[in-house]
């Protein structure tokens, strides 16, 4: 996966003329693919569990509308237009409203007995349909300034001091983790691995982080911008020009939190290892005890609320709700979740590799717009990949599979 | 058998799937420290008449009691709250899990943080293990790729592992090769000794005549009649499998 990505990445930027790996167009690119790399995580444990969900696009565009309505008309009204709590009402609203609409598809699928496919086909419909009916197709913009910084853009990235901080974070993490792993086996005599393996794996986690951290910090803000801040904080500017970095962006920072979180429970907690049991064999777990159908809504409240946190990201990011929004979402959703290694037939699965997968998605996409490629041909591209990824991933699995067996 | 109240007591157990009976009036009891094997040719009804008693099927008729007690089944958490476990013929894994797993199903054990306490259900699992199959070493892989014998360990040690008081065995020796099918008699004749009372279904009529105290025959949905089986000949018994009729003993 991670050499696949690592192939279209060298070979975009060769085909580009050195257009694609600069520091700027990687920060789009991850800008640009935090909304479906949220939903990405949500469609694992919807497809591990043996279901589909085709209408995160159109819940997308219903709840945006939710959030842009409540912030540009409804609480303006009540607490006028510079409330610092405005941006935390919108996106409450919005994370209330997608959990409901997940939360009718699960009982519907899961206690009426209609397949998924059919639900949210029929949801695919309806909440496009809502979404234009709310404002009678009209766009909803601006948005709330606080609200904009999860969207990216100059505001919505937390400069290069928080961006090493963060990072620092995340090295602790792992090393952290790495170490608690080891402890833990150690303490009930399990077999350990070798150290220096141990070593390798979390020092290319580390070096990860390291270049993540060097790219957002080398895209500086537009010159006008940084002025603008220098004059704020009473710098000098010095006669070369300034340079302050970006940083990370806030939209790729709420992505990778929601990629540790349903991480987290889909590996730690049980609500995670019966939706996997269930993907796996649904009668064996519904024998052991496992509500199945009480986990079956929670995979689509879950799904319904990452939608929602999905699209407050792609509503801040545009400055507003259209009713278009979304549109065409579901299919690079599923897309990328496939491409990432989970396997429609259920049962198998990992977040991080649907979260690559949305990168391979985007990364394709938008080198195609760098080397000036067609709309029609980009579509083509993709398309196949999607095809392509998939069959070499099943080849990839069955000879694996036969080596293990 | 004896006199004292019976551990298990089914009575009047019916169920139909779309018009076909599968399960036709039939009462069986389970004594504490017995082993009943249920006979029968294939489509008799055996499957379908412990699923009612271990939750995975409600009857349409049918009365049990446990220790007197009348009890109603409704899933297979209240037969596993009554202390019932059992062993499916189908065996009842999810192929894509682990041992670990699959043995805690729906009895996770966690850690103070409330999450899965994964090392912890591996060690244990180990130890079961150990006494069902010594030399069994993919405690990492998932269950699809283990042979159908050491599936079915994993499905008699998760069976075995919650300190059970009633074990349904439906086929569990059919994968096995003689050298684990002696384990797992020897097993039930331990487990037997603990007092725990015990289901056997089984096509091999001499295991059966080896471990059951009684023997249960069913045909066509209905129970042609139970006899000790120190009281009965093979060939008697299956003269009860394949005609349906009671020999005339004692
Ligand atoms: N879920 C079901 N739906 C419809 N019919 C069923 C179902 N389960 C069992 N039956 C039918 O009930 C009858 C009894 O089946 P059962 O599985 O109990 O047989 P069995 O005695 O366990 O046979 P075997 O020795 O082959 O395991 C069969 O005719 C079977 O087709
Ligand atoms: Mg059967």
């Amino acid at each position: 996966m991670l050499a696949a990505l690592a192939l279209i990445w060298v070979g975009v930027d060769i085909l580009s003329g050195g257009a694609f790996l600069t520091p700027r167009n990687l920060w789009n690119l991850s800008v640009q693919t935090a909304s479906v790399m949220v939903m990405a995580t949500g469609m694992v444990l919807v497809i591990v569990a043996r279901h589909i969900d085709l209408s995160v696009g159109s819940v997308l565009g219903v709840v945006g509308m939710v959030m842009g309505v409540t912030q540009t008309e409804f609480l303006p009204r009540l607490m006028g237009y510079d409330s610092p709590f405005i941006w935390v009402l919108a996106l409450g609203a919005g994370v209330a409203v997608g959990a409901a609409i997940g939360l009718l598809h699960g009982v519907i699928i899961a206690y009426l007995g209609v397949p998924a496919f059919i639900v949210t086909l029929g949801g695919l419909l309806v909440w496009r349909g809502c979404a234009w009916w709310i404002t009678s197709g009209r766009t909803v913009a601006p948005m709330d300034d606080a609200f904009r910084r999860m969207g990216g853009g100059v505001e919505g990235a937390i400069g290069s001091s928080w961006t090493w901080v963060v990072g620092v974070l995340a090295v602790a993490a792992i090393v952290w983790r790495a170490l608690h792993a080891r402890r833990r086996r150690q303490q009930v005599g399990f077999a350990l691995r070798p150290v220096w393996a141990e070593v390798v794996v979390a020092g290319l986690a580390c070096a990860g982080v390291l270049a993540v951290v060097l790219v957002a910090n080398s895209y500086d803000l537009p010159p006008r911008v940084a002025e603008r801040i220098a004059a704020a904080r009473g710098l000098v500017v010095p006669p070369e020009g300034l340079s302050i970095a970006h940083g990370l962006a806030v939209p790729v920072l709420i992505a990778v939190g929601a990629g540790i979180v349903v991480t987290f429970l889909a590996r730690r907690t049980r609500f995670g290892r019966y939706v996997f049991a269930l993907g796996g064999n649904p009668e064996a777990a519904e024998l052991s005890g496992v509500d199945t159908r009480r986990i079956t809504v929670l995979v689509f409240v879950l799904m319904g609320v990452l939608c929602a946190v999905a699209a407050a990201i792609s509503t801040a990011r545009l400055n507003a709700a259209t009713n278009a929004q979304g549109t065409l979402d579901e299919l690079y959703v599923i897309a990328a979740t496939v491409i990432g290694g989970t396997s429609l037939s259920g049962g198998l699965g990992t977040v991080a590799g649907a979260m690559l997968g949305a990168l391979v998605m985007q990364s394709l996409q938008s080198g195609m717009v760098l080397m000036g490629l067609d709309t029609p041909l980009q579509n083509i591209v993709v398309g196949l990949v999607l095809v392509v990824a998939v069959w070499l991933d099943r080849l990839y699995r069955s000879r694996t599979l036969k080596g293990a067996a | 058998m004896s006199a004292a109240q019976p551990l298990v007591a089914m009575r009047g157990m019916s169920i139909s799937f779309g018009g076909i009976r599968a399960v036709d009036d039939v009462s069986l009891d389970l004594h504490a420290g017995e082993v009943v094997g249920l006979l029968g040719h294939n489509g008799a009804g055996k499957s379908t008449f412990i699923k009612m008693l271990s939750g995975a099927y409600h009857p349409d008729a049918g009365e049990i009691r446990i220790d007197g007690q009348a009890v109603t089944i409704n899933s297979p958490r209240d037969a596993r709250r009554h202390g019932i476990e059992t062993i499916y013929q189908t065996l009842a894994l999810a192929d894509n899990l682990d041992a670990a797993a699959n043995l805690f199903l729906g009895r996770e054990l966690r850690t103070a943080w409330g999450t899965l306490d994964d090392v912890a259900m591996e060690a244990e699992t180990r130890q079961v293990m150990a006494r069902l199959n010594p030399h069994f070493v993919k405690f990492k892989e998932p269950v699809r790729a283990l042979s159908g014998g050491q599936r079915q360990a994993v499905a008699i040690a998760r069976a075995i592992h919650f300190n059970a008081r009633i074990l349904i065995m439906d086929e569990p020796t059919a994968a096995l090769g003689p050298q684990e099918t002696k384990q797992v008699a020897d097993l039930i004749l331990q487990l037997k000794r603990e007092g725990i009372g015990i289901f056997l279904i089984s096509h091999d009529i001499h295991d059966v005549f080896d471990l059951a105290d009684r023997v249960a025959v069913m045909k066509n949905g209905k129970m042609v009649g139970t006899a000790p089986t120190h009281a009965v000949t093979k060939d008697q018994v299956l003269e009860m499998i394949i005609l349906g009729t009671r020999p005339s003993i004692q």
